[in-house]
């Protein structure tokens, strides 16, 4: 006969053991110990997440993370920010990117006070997106006591950014009208993450069969509270929207 | 992929140190439904990176938590089929989430070296 012994949810069961799933608190058939551990995943990147986060305030720096696929115009978008506030304001940017710097020579003379590349390839196989000890290291080389916003440009890519907290202030979203209405469904944590959802290359609208009433209805279901911004980071049309909510 | 690969080099980096020098066996995470974690992708990637570590041959145990939600209009609990935050029973979009979004390491066993 196996013991009676209690699982997490209040039921109390006997067996030999065998079964893999649930809670066998202090009771185990191998004859080694179980320890408890409960520790969320991203624990140790939170904590990192969480010194960024102070040492931004303290220079007093908003941070943005700007998250989106690959090509959905993030870089564009960021170039033509950078053309609208650059004179106005002292603006960081941190760019995540697997293995160069293309997108940081692309924006390079727009307007930017400093720039910093963080390429991810350091890790197994190059990271899909920037954790938060990958931007203590970009902002360690960003100065930020002369900075008023940092960006950070995350790798492209709509699962992984999501997870990974990097201290910023807001995560914002840019996502292309090329790409499907049904996407919020796909990847609801990049949506529902998103403070803000930029709705870009709205001016290609005309020849497309995207249908935008379906795509934000879609949106709203997944994450009700974003702000969405329809823009067209090619002919300027939202981005005093969008770079008016950046500004905080 | 990758994703889950990031994800196991967290579960690892837990795991050895909460062994502290005695041998894992193995190891309990609990992964929530909205987390849009792949059970078979979490566990091809944990042989690939404990093949090569102090964990060698630890189990990893997958929990899959299904979402719940609680809606503040009909007081229904309902399990979510799809990503959406909506009550199952009136379709209301006013719930809380009761769960489903855990990614957590849950415990260990361990065996004194």
């Amino acid at each position: 006969m196996g013991r009676v012994h209690l699982h997490a949810d209040g039921t109390e069961h006997r067996h030999e053991h065998g079964h893999e799933v649930g809670d066998h608190s202090g009771y185990t058939d191998t004859g080694s110990v179980r320890i408890d551990v409960l520790e969320n995943l991203l624990a140790e990147n939170d904590r990192v997440a969480d010194a960024n986060s102070l040492a931004l305030a303290n220079a007093g720096v908003r941070a943005v993370n700007l998250m989106s696929s690959p090509g959905a115009g993030k870089t564009t978008l960021l170039k033509r920010t950078l053309t609208e506030l650059g004179s106005t304001m002292r603006i960081g940017v941190l760019e995540g990117d697997i293995a160069t710097s293309l997108d940081a020579d692309e924006l390079e003379g727009a307007g930017a006070r400093a720039m910093t590349v963080v390429n991810t390839s350091a890790g197994f196989g190059g990271e899909c997106h920037l954790d938060a000890v990958m931007v203590r290291a970009g902002l360690s080389r960003l100065p930020l006591d002369d900075l008023d916003l940092v960006v950070i440009e995350n790798v492209g890519n709509l699962v992984c950014p999501a997870e990974f907290r990097v201290g910023e202030h807001a995560k914002a979203m840019v996502y292309a009208v090329t790409e499907g209405e049904e996407k919020p469904f796909k990847y609801p944590i990049m949506f529902r993450a998103a403070e803000v959802v930029v709705v870009n290359k709205i001016d290609l609208l005309p020849h497309l069969d995207f249908d935008l009433g379906s795509f934000l209805s879609n949106l709203k279901a997944v994450n009700p509270r974003a702000r969405v911004i329809q823009a067209s980071a090619r002919t300027g049309e939202g981005v005093d929207e969008w770079c008016s909510w950046l500004t905080g | 992929m990758v994703h889950e690969l990031s994800l196991c080099d967290a579960i690892l980096a837990t795991a050895i140190k909460r062994a502290d020098g005695r041998t894992a066996t193995r190891v309990t995470v609990r992964v929530g439904h909205l987390r849009q974690v792949v059970p078979d992708a979490l566990q091809f990637s944990w042989e690939l990176l404990t093949d090569s570590s102090d964990l060698k041959g630890c189990e990893l145990v997958i929990e899959q938590i299904p979402a719940r939600v609680e809606c503040r209009d009909c007081k229904a609990k309902t399990t979510l089929a799809m990503p959406i935050l909506m009550c199952g029973a009136c379709d209301s979009f006013e719930v809380d989430l009761l769960s489903g979004d855990e990614l957590l390491v849950v415990s260990m066993e361990v065996t004194e070296a």
